[in-house]
């Protein structure tokens, strides 16, 4: 064991400085939780994506009194709701949902804080100030309660919106620590030289300092992720997410708001609450390892 | 260290002012007034009108916001439509209970997280310490009303250790020695769930303050003067990282505040959370105002408390 690691080093020593992926893909073969937990996030989310081809949501949400509040069987593997709608695929197409949502949400917030955050970091001056105040604004905000607000005055009230009004309390975040990371890497030499040779400031935003700040945008773009997904299942489990006829994972938790279905008819509500459980734990791990592989000083391997 | 705070009160003064008017306006624009849940196919489209005006729902915004900003610096934020009494005397009951259930998960936030952090830090990377450091994981990663659910559905259905709703026993009669037993026996449950979602900060920022503690100086100073291990830590290390950790109890209101939407939710615990759901679902306006102008002044005094009691702690950032 030791004697191969030596063999390793010795190898790295002669060939070229491991690139980010090699890193990344060492820290993971290092720790075995990271691994599994890699694993478990590809195999659920591709699961669920390709599950949901054979679900036809339209059967799915189907009326069938019969069925009313099943418990798990062959014919409904995870048993059947108030309205005897199958529950597993209303996980399956909700899981969906919420993955989708949650992906637009990051996304949204990872450009624009992005962006915002290059600029104040590179240019300094009255943008910084300027963004500078109004993330301080939104970060004293109990903003958890004026999205709330926010959703109950919106006129004509659907997925899309829902992700607008989240994106516009979650881009903050991500912002101030591009700016930071931004702010040292913009007094770096090779900027400087870069601009005595007359290149244009996107060009040096873009193509040289966003560059070298990327293993940390992707590490908070999978925490980010993961935090999403939680805020719209939170959300729509409090009632105030998805409209209730796009089945989400948080609109299947929000049944254990009745005491009746939380007490007694558990395969309702519980699938969903431990898939979300299981979901956040394995993103956040795998986004642990990330930040290790990125982070030279917490490097396992 | 007065300027400090000085300009820190004074920044918050035009943050409160801005979440005024963004909630103000916000709140106008919600569907409805506070009379239209009243029309009946009886009432006079006239009284209505009337009624308005008298309220002044008829002026210009502007003159309705100085008015709601001017009665606000009084303390007075109207009537609930819905339980048809001083938004005050509203939000004052349910504030109490809001404190006593913070106060309790504090209490067990830090009984939890102290212990495990330090002794997570003194036996470093042993299993004990890998176990601590998995369960901060978890209950960093864990989402607040996952947790909340499944405690609530194995300690409260399943096992009938706590109860299930409320925040005391109705059959009590208030001010007995059984009333407040069944207070806090109602408190149990979300408190702890509660706590354990809060330790995170304080379990990582112990378990590593104590690792580098044992290479400082003073730690060798003091081993090498023959002090017994047990006395190093209880002395030198502990007293030495645990005032920082006070400082969080800033970040912890802050916390807990957000948390406690769902927490009072789930547990149905009649506090301000829960006020805040039920609120917006009956579009009582006034309620919700004062609601979030009180969660946003709680918010920024914990973040200054947090901020002057790291200063006094720590002279090394203290802002110039």
């Amino acid at each position: 064991m030791v004697k191969e690691k030596d063999n390793k080093k010795e190898q790295e020593i002669v060939s070229a400085p491991p690139t980010g992926f090699q890193v990344i893909w060492r820290e993971f073969l290092k720790d075995k939780v990271a691994m599994f937990s890699l694993v478990l996030m590809v195999l659920t989310i591709s699961g669920v994506f390709i599950a949901s081809l054979f679900f036809d949501p339209a059967e799915v949400m189907k009326v069938s009194l019969r069925d009313k509040y099943a418990p798990p069987s062959t014919a409904h593997w995870l048993g059947a709701d108030i309205g005897g709608s199958d529950i597993f695929g209303q996980l399956i197409i909700g899981a969906k949902n919420s993955l989708l949502i949650a992906i637009a949400i990051t996304l949204i917030t990872g450009i624009a804080g992005i962006f915002i955050g290059l600029a104040c970091g590179y240019f300094g001056g009255w943008i910084d100030n300027m963004f500078m105040r109004i993330i301080d604004f939104f970060i004293t905000l109990p903003s958890l309660m004026i999205i709330i607000v926010f959703i109950t005055i919106v006129p004509k009230y659907t997925v899309f919106t829902f992700i607008i009004i989240v994106s516009i309390f979650g881009w903050t975040g991500i912002a101030r620590l591009v700016r930071s990371k931004a702010l040292s890497e913009s007094r770096r030499d090779y900027v400087n030289a870069s601009k005595t040779l007359g290149t244009n400031d996107f060009v040096i935003i873009f193509k040289e300092v966003m560059p070298n700040i990327s293993s940390i945008l992707i590490v908070e773009a999978t925490l980010n992720f993961a935090g999403n997904i939680g805020i719209e299942t939170g959300l729509t489990f409090l009632g105030f997410g998805l409209p209730p006829s796009t089945p989400s994972l948080g609109t299947l938790v929000a049944y254990a708001n009745n005491p009746l279905v939380m007490s007694t008819y558990w395969w309702v509500w519980l699938p969903a609450a431990l898939f979300i459980l299981i979901l956040m734990l394995s993103i956040n791990y795998v986004g642990q390892a990330l930040r290790r592989a990125a982070d030279a000083k917490q490097r396992l391997g | 260290m007065w300027k400090t705070i000085i300009r820190r009160f004074l920044i918050m003064i035009p943050q409160l002012f801005v979440l005024s008017l963004l909630i103000f306006i916000m709140a106008k624009n919600m569907p409805g007034d506070p009379f239209t849940g009243k029309i009946t196919p009886e009432t006079d489209p006239a009284r209505i009108e009337e009624l308005r005006e008298i309220n002044g729902l008829n002026d210009p915004w502007y003159q309705q916001y100085a008015r709601w900003v001017g009665n606000a610096f009084q303390g007075e934020f109207g009537n609930s439509y819905t339980y048809k009494v001083k938004v005050s005397t509203l939000i004052g009951e349910r504030a109490l209970n809001t404190f006593w259930l913070s106060l309790l998960t504090a209490v067990m936030l830090y009984a939890i997280a102290v212990p495990l952090g330090v002794l997570a830090g003194r036996f470093h990377n042993s299993w004990f310490d890998r176990g601590v450091v998995l369960y901060s994981f978890v209950s960093f990663a864990i989402p607040t009303f996952v947790l909340a659910l499944i405690l609530l559905y194995f300690f409260g259905y399943q096992l009938h250790w706590f109860p299930t709703t409320g925040s005391v026993d109705v059959r009590e009669v208030p001010g007995s020695a059984g009333y407040y037993m069944s207070k806090i026996y109602h408190m149990i449950l979300p408190a702890f769930t509660a706590a354990i979602l809060g330790t995170v900060g304080i379990i990582q920022y112990l378990r590593t303050e104590v690792v580098d503690a044992k290479g400082m100086d003073y730690v060798r100073t003091a081993r090498a003067k023959g002090v017994p291990a047990r006395k190093v830590y209880s002395r030198h290390i502990f007293r030495n990282s645990l005032l920082p950790v006070a400082a969080f109890i800033g970040f912890t209101i802050t916390g807990l505040l957000g948390g406690s939407i769902f927490i009072e939710t789930i547990f149905a615990y009649p506090g301000m959370g829960q006020l805040f759901i039920s609120s917006i679902a009956s579009r009582d306006y006034s309620v919700i105002t004062a609601l979030v102008m009180l969660y946003g002044f709680l918010a920024l005094l914990g973040s200054l408390l947090s901020d002057i009691i790291m200063s006094i702690v720590d002279p090394r950032i203290r802002i110039e």
